[in-house]
Order: C-alpha cells, then sequence, then structure tokens
C-alpha cells in the first residue's frame, strides 16, 4: 500500500460572469463531485460590473486540487480561476465574524479587554450583552470565538473568507 | 411574421436554420404550441415526432455522432424536460453536442408551482455542460447562437435552453450568428509545442510502445482518424481503442489489438500493462479501463492529449499532458516525427511485437459455436460476414452482454459509424439512436444490435420508425436474461439469479408486425444466414429474434477491482483470487 497523500488547504479565487445560476453551478460542481467546501463567498466585484468573485477555501489532496481548478474553469460562465495558496503563497486573507456575547460581571470586563486585543470594535450594547466585529485570518477569528465561548453564551455569524493577491498583479 | 419584428418562436427557427440544422426531434405540449406552430408555417426544418422525449435525446445523439454536426431537440415544460434527462445526463458523459429546446411557463409563473412546471435549468444543470433560462426577449438570439457555439466546442456536451411561453409568443429582434462570434467561451484547441516535442521524443524512443486512443479522436472529426492511423503506421506501433473509439482506426488492420478493457482483448490489456510509453490520444483512462488503479500500466511514461484538462490528470497521474484538439495536435506530431526523421527501434520493436503476436495467440475472443443452440458470437459473426464490404453501415447498440459482443466481433473501419452509450450505459439508447442515424443517412444500413431487456425500455420508437419510413434493423440477441446482470451474479454473486430474468416477453415477431415492421425469428444456427439476409434485404424496419445461447458469458473479462493482468479468459478460467471487498463495491 502506499501511504495515503496528506491534504492541502488552498484558497481558490474565481472570477465569474454575474449570471443567475452561476453559484449553484459552482456550489453543486463541489457537491455533484465531493469535493470539500471549507468556505464560500461571494459578491459583485464592484456595483454595475457583469463580473463577481468567489472566494473559496477548500481541502484536498494535491491531485484533487488540480481536479477542482480544472472542473472550476470548464464552467462556461468562469472567467478565471486563480489558486492564490499556489500562485501567492502570502496573499491577504481575512475574514469578519459579528459576535454576540451574553454576560455579567468579571465577564463582561474581560470579553471587553479580550475585544480589545483583538481589536475588535464593538456594534452594539446593552446591560447584558455586546456585540463585537472582528475580522482577520480565520485562525484569529477562531481564537476570538473560542474565547468568547468560554466567557457567556454567543450567537456568531462568519462572512467566511475573502482574498486577495499581494502587489500590484491583478488577477 | 408581424410587422415589428418576430415572435420568440419564430426568432428560434430563424437561429436553428443559420446554425445550420435541417431536423430535429421533438414531442409537443403547451409550452412549446408557440414552436410548434411557427414549424407548421415554414419548411426549412424537418421535424421527426417521436414517442417519447427520451427517444428524442437518444435520436439527436445518434444524428450527432453520426455526422459530426449538433443534434437538436425540442420538448415541452415540465414531464417533456425531466423525460429528457437521461439522454442529457448520456450526451453529458459521452461528449455528444445536442441542444435541447425546453418550453417553459411564462416567466411570470416561474416559481409558482404552475402547470407543467418544473425547474429545468436546476434539474439540468449537473447533466449538461452549459444551460439557459432565456428571460429576456433581447437575449434570446445571443443564447440560441452561444448554445450551438457551446455544444460543439472544446469537449462537445449537451445545452438546454429553457424557454418560457410568453418569450416564445412576444415581439423582438433576430441576430445572426455573425454578431456574437466572439464569444467568451473560447477552449485551447492548439496543443503546447514543446510538450508535443518532448512527447514525440518519447514516442521515438519507446521499446514497447503503445497507442490508446478513443472517443476524443471521433470527436475531432474525421480527418483526425486519417492523421492518427498515419501516425499509427508512420510508427509501426500497435494500437488499441476504448469502446468509443472504436472505428477511429481501422479494426482490419494487423497494427489494430482490438478494444482494451474490462471486455476488451488478451493482447490490448496486456500490452497496456508491459508497455514503457504509452500515447493516450482522446481517452480518459475510465475505470472500465484501467482496471485496478494502482496496477495500471505500473512502468510507463504516458503521454495524454486532452481537449478538456479535467480529463488529464484525473484518475491517472501523467507525464507528458497536452491540452488541445487530437486532430491538431496529431499533425504537429506528425510534423515533427517527419522533420526530426524519427525512427523507431526496429529491434525493440520487433521483441515487441513478436511478444504481442504470442498473446494475440491466445485467440481470447475465441468460442464454441453451437450445433443446435445459437452462440451470441457466432450470430453477430454472421451478421459481420453479411454485411463485410459494404461502405454504408451503421451500427448501434443496447447496453448489456449483446453490446459487449458487438464490440468485439463486428468490424469498425471508420469513425461515426459506431454509436453505444459508453460512460452512462444506457439501456435503450440503441433504438432511437438508430432513427437519429437513419434520419440523417436515409438510404444506410443502420443495425440496433440489442438484448431483449433494453429493447423494451425505448419500443415505442418502432413507431417513429414506421411513421417515416425508417428502415433500421433491430438484431435482438435474445438471451431471455439480463445478461451482463445474470453473469456478474454468476461470478460475484454465488450464481442467484435475482430479478434478472425476463419472463412473459412480448412475441417480437407479433410485436413487430403490429409496428408495422417486420418480424423474424432464428433459434438454430441453421436459420441465421436466412434470417439476417431477409433482415438485409426488405427496406422495411425488421425486428430479428435471435434466439441465443441463455448461459453464454462474455469474456475476456477483467473482475471489477482486478488489474489487465489478471483476465478471465474463458468459463474454465475461474476467479483466482477471491474478488476483493474493494472489487465488490465497485459498480
Ligand atoms: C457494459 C459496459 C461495458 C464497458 N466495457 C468497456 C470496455 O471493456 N472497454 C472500454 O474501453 N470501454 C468500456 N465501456 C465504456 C466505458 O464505460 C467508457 O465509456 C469508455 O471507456 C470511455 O471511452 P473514452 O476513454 O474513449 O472516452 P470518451 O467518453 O469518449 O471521452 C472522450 C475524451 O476525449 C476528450 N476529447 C473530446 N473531444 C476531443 C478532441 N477534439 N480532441 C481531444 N480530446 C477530445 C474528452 O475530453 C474526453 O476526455 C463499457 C461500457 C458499458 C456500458
Ligand atoms: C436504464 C438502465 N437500467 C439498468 C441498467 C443495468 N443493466 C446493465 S446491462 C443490463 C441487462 C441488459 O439486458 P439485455 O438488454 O437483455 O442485454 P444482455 O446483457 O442480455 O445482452 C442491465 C439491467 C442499465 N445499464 N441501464
Ligand atoms: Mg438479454
Amino acid at each position: 500500500m502506499t501511504a495515503p497523500v496528506a491534504e492541502e488547504r488552498h484558497t481558490i479565487s474565481v472570477l465569474v460572469d454575474n449570471e443567475p445560476g452561476v453559484l449553484a453551478r459552482v456550489i453543486g460542481l463541489f457537491s455533484g463531485r465531493g469535493y470539500n467546501i471549507e468556505s464560500l463567498t461571494v459578491a459583485e466585484v464592484d456595483r454595475g460590473s457583469s463580473l463577481s468573485r468567489i472566494t473559496v477555501v477548500t481541502t484536498g489532496t494535491p491531485m484533487v486540487i488540480v481536479q477542482i481548478k480544472a472542473q472550476l474553469s470548464r464552467l462556461v460562465p468562469v472567467r478565471q480561476v486563480n489558486d492564490l495558496t499556489e500562485e501567492n503563497p502570502h496573499h491577504i486573507e481575512t475574514e469578519l465574524a459579528l459576535v454576540k456575547i451574553v454576560a455579567s460581571g468579571e465577564q463582561r470586563v474581560e470579553a471587553l479587554r479580550i475585544a480589545d486585543i483583538f481589536n475588535a470594535r464593538v456594534d452594539d450594547t446593552t446591560l447584558q450583552s455586546f456585540v463585537f466585529r472582528v475580522a482577520g485570518t480565520s485562525e484569529t477569528v477562531d481564537r476570538f470565538i473560542d474565547l468568547m465561548r468560554a466567557l457567556g453564551e454567543t450567537d456568531i455569524a462568519r462572512t467566511g473568507v475573502v482574498a486577495i493577491a499581494r502587489g500590484a498583479d491583478r488577477t | 411574421m408581424s410587422k415589428d419584428g418576430l415572435t420568440g418562436s419564430e426568432i428560434v427557427l430563424r437561429a436553428l436554420v443559420d446554425q445550420g440544422v435541417d431536423t430535429i426531434f421533438g414531442y409537443p405540449g403547451g409550452a412549446v404550441l408557440p414552436i410548434y406552430d411557427a414549424l407548421f408555417q415554414q419548411n426549412s426544418i424537418k421535424h421527426v415526432l417521436v414517442r417519447q422525449e427520451g427517444g428524442a435525446v437518444h435520436a439527436a445523439e445518434g444524428y450527432a455522432r453520426s455526422t459530426g454536426k449538433v443534434g437538436v431537440v425540442l420538448v415541452t415544460s415540465g414531464p417533456g424536460a425531466t423525460n429528457a434527462v437521461t439522454g442529457l445526463t448520456d450526451a453529458l458523459m459521452d461528449s455528444v453536442p445536442v441542444v435541447c429546446l425546453t418550453g417553459q411557463v411564462p416567466t411570470h409563473l416561474i416559481g409558482n408551482d404552475a402547470f407543467q412546471e418544473a425547474d429545468t435549468t436546476g434539474i439540468t444543470r449537473p447533466c449538461t455542460k452549459h444551460n439557459y433560462l432565456v428571460k429576456k426577449m433581447e437575449d434570446l438570439p445571443g443564447v440560441m447562437h452561444e448554445a450551438f457555439h457551446v455544444a460543439r466546442s472544446g469537449r462537445p456536451g449537451p445545452v438546454v435552453v429553457d424557454l418560457p411561453k410568453d418569450i416564445l409568443q412576444g415581439i423582438g429582434a433576430y441576430q445572426g450568428p455573425e454578431k456574437f462570434s466572439q464569444t467568451k467561451y473560447q477552449p485551447q484547441i492548439k496543443g503546447d509545442l514543446s510538450q508535443i516535442e518532448k512527447a514525440v521524443d518519447a514516442i521515438a524512443k519507446a521499446k514497447r510502445p503503445i497507442f490508446y486512443c478513443g472517443g476524443g479522436v471521433v470527436n475531432a472529426g474525421p480527418r483526425a482518424s486519417q492523421l492518427l492511423t498515419e501516425f499509427v503506421r508512420l510508427t509501426g506501433y500497435p494500437c488499441t481503442l476504448t469502446l468509443m473509439g472504436l472505428g477511429a482506426y481501422p479494426a482490419s488492420d494487423r497494427q489494430f489489438l482490438g478494444m482494451l478493457g474490462m471486455h476488451g482483448t488478451y493482447e490490448a490489456n496486456l500490452a497496456m500493462y508491459n508497455c514503457d510509453v504509452m500515447i493516450n490520444i482522446g481517452a480518459r483512462f475510465d475505470d472500465r479501463v484501467t482496471g485496478k488503479l494502482d496496477e495500471f500500466s505500473p512502468n510507463s511514461t504516458k503521454i495524454h492529449v486532452d481537449i478538456d484538462p479535467s480529463s488529464i490528470n484525473k484518475n491517472v497521474s501523467v507525464d507528458i499532458p497536452i491540452i488541445g484538439d487530437a486532430g491538431h495536435v496529431l499533425e504537429d506530431m506528425i510534423k515533427i516525427w517527419k522533420a526530426r526523421q524519427c525512427r523507431p527501434d526496429k529491434d525493440a520493436l520487433k521483441d515487441w511485437w513478436s511478444t504481442i503476436e504470442d498473446w494475440r495467440g491466445k485467440n481470447c475472443l475465441a468460442y464454441e459455436p453451437g450445433a443446435k443452440v445459437i452462440k451470441p458470437q457466432q450470430a453477430l459473426e454472421r451478421l459481420g460476414a453479411a454485411i463485410k464490404g459494404r461502405e454504408d453501415v451503421f451500427i448501434t447498440t443496447e447496453v448489456g452482454q449483446h453490446q459487449m459482443w458487438a464490440a468485439q466481433f463486428l468490424p469498425f473501419d471508420k469513425p461515426n459509424h459506431w454509436m453505444t452509450s459508453g460512460g452512462l450505459g444506457t439501456m435503450g439508447y440503441g433504438l432511437p439512436a438508430a432513427m437519429g442515424v437513419q434520419v440523417a443517412h436515409p438510404d444506410a444500413l443502420v443495425i440496433d444490435v440489442a438484448g431483449e431487456a433494453s429493447i423494451l425500455m425505448n419500443i415505442q420508437e418502432m413507431s417513429t420508425l414506421a411513421q417515416y419510413r425508417l428502415p433500421v434493423k433491430v438484431f435482438i440477441l435474445n438471451n431471455e436474461y439480463m445478461g451482463m446482470v445474470r453473469q456478474w451474479q454468476e461470478l460475484l454473486h454465488g450464481g442467484r439469479y435475482s430479478e434478472s430474468y425476463m419472463e412473459s416477453l412480448p412475441d417480437f415477431v407479433k410485436l413487430a408486425e403490429s409496428f408495422h415492421a417486420v418480424g423474424l425469428r432464428a433459434t438454430k444456427p441453421d436459420e441465421l444466414d436466412d434470417v439476417i439476409g431477409e433482415m438485409l434485404e426488405v427496406d422495411r424496419p425488421v425486428i430479428a429474434d435471435i434466439m441465443v445461447d441463455k448461459a453464454e458469458n462474455c469474456f475476456p473479462m477483467i473482475p471489477s477491482g482486478a488489474a489487465h493482468n489478471e483476465m478471465l479468459l474463458g468459463p474454465d478460467d475461474q476467479v483466482e483470487k477471491p474478488i476483493s471487498e474493494e472489487g465488490m463495491v465497485l459498480v
């Protein structure tokens, strides 16, 4: 038996024509072929433009990652596929989360202190709760959420990863 | 035609005509009545009325595969569209260019569970190359032209255009295809020259080479098959073809080793296993071909030419990938081979061929012809003898043992003359496909090699044959079993023939007659030639019911999960290792 090939995590940026069904096509491709989606975000690249950018974070063996890119490129409305992890290992990746915490007393003070360390902004306050807005890599957001969970009841909304290559080159 | 423009339906038909369409296969219904009305008032497009929408798609596939043109289907919304799904999936798997126009409820009712509404673009998204829902009148001409462009360019495939009834009845302006020539979908056709040079280098240095070619060569057009033949002969190397590639290289040629794969020949599979350079042109390393992946051709340098990057490194990692059209790449390969005055390694090649001849000497397709009972192989050999030398023969098949025997025993010397459902393996494909072929080639001899189970899946199309006087010959190898299922049950499930026998079969002779066709039957070997003779003689649709040995199995066979060198050659060759658990879960 050959040793199992390790899975890698890749962030893939997909520029697509802004047409109905294009997101369903991309998602259907992943579910239909059994690929993983860790996170997926989509939005128009600018208002009125006919393009959207889909950022997918996926995991798979190197052969599967190559397949994913080839399969994405094959979709008719897909204009461009960039594997940021491969092409631009130091690309910028960020995620935003809104974290609601219900806590009182010392927990409440601690929550504020941690939010300060993470540069999280307070978007809403009541006497029983805060809503923090935190941004950073997925790991940063994970850590922030874990700390908040230790302090009280939480509600979480995350955007998923958006990413872009460093430098002047445009994708 | 109205004063201010054309109706949507008229635009659809104009676009079809401008795309070179002269025939469509369809079935009417409420949502497409405007198109049927427009069809009624014109003469450029012939409409063939099938008996079930599934038949329309297979007919379009047969039409497309035998002509190289795009096959066109027209069906209504809801059940019309859902009936087309199997055919669309079939066309996707086998890379057949088809445009399927589906009716849809009017735009303002979409999403309301209106009468005969189905989410056609949603349902067909995973089984088409692309699909469109036309929601605005002004998009209609562009979408129609783009649909044809997408269906036929690159790796061909099925495209659905969903047409709401209000669009068909609305008024708009038509624009011709020239307006849309710069569409965004432009697959790579020319292969990378430095890769091609590397490939030619490896090919020239090979000691135990093999060409393994497939449906992609057929897709690339008849010239690609000529180029393949030229290149294979130039090198003197052996060549094997997949089920989908049969005809891309002449079967009668000495350098042809027969089909490879699960039911391929001993010589082809062993040559694949033992080769040092594999030249794959337009084949997709399908599991029916590779067998056990870890042991697939373990010591070879692999060259893979394919127009679809997603076919490359999908199942098997290759050493020299070349993305491009088979015809263009072959042309470059030949040019470089000639310019460099490449010469194959004569001594090595002589040794290689002598090994191959030993394998060939096993005569792996041999069978015992019956004296009392017709062997299916025998029936096909007699059929092969009867059509030998005829240029105008097209063979389609259903799915099962008969399909494999047809692939093994009938000779295919030209591309586009063999249509079978390979990737999806759709029982019921053969009859409607033959119908589509016959529509495209009215004077040709079109034979559907069928099983008695498969033929019942689209038997209704016999009625279409009668209506359009299409003299298709249905040659049933009747073993009163779902033979292929029975064979797997015998080999893998302890002979427990669960639900694989065919009881209460119709009398196919009477069935033929009731469909205004000729019914014939052979039950003994000495009746074969007469029945075949008469079948070929009459200028009407025929069902020939050939009663064959019920217990015959199709060999050679690579059991699922086994490697190329673990082939079973015949009934005495029992499965040596018990089939592994891994193998048992494979289809
Ligand atoms: C019961 C049963 C048994 C079977 N047993 C066998 C068997 O023993 N042996 C066998 O071979 N098959 C067998 N098959 C068929 C098998 O399932 C596959 O359909 C077949 O092997 C695929 O053929 P292919 O590799 O030629 O690919 P195709 O499906 O024909 O695909 C063509 C490939 O060429 C590429 N291509 C398309 N156009 C071009 C172009 N212009 N230029 C370059 N590339 C292009 C495509 O991207 C694709 O990768 C069986 C099927 C059934 C139903
Ligand atoms: C639509 C469909 N259903 C089921 C199958 C599975 N299947 C493959 S071959 C086969 C039996 C075919 O029987 P028959 O047409 O009599 O051909 P034979 O194998 O006997 O030659 C079946 C059921 C299939 N390929 N297609
Ligand atoms: Mg049968």
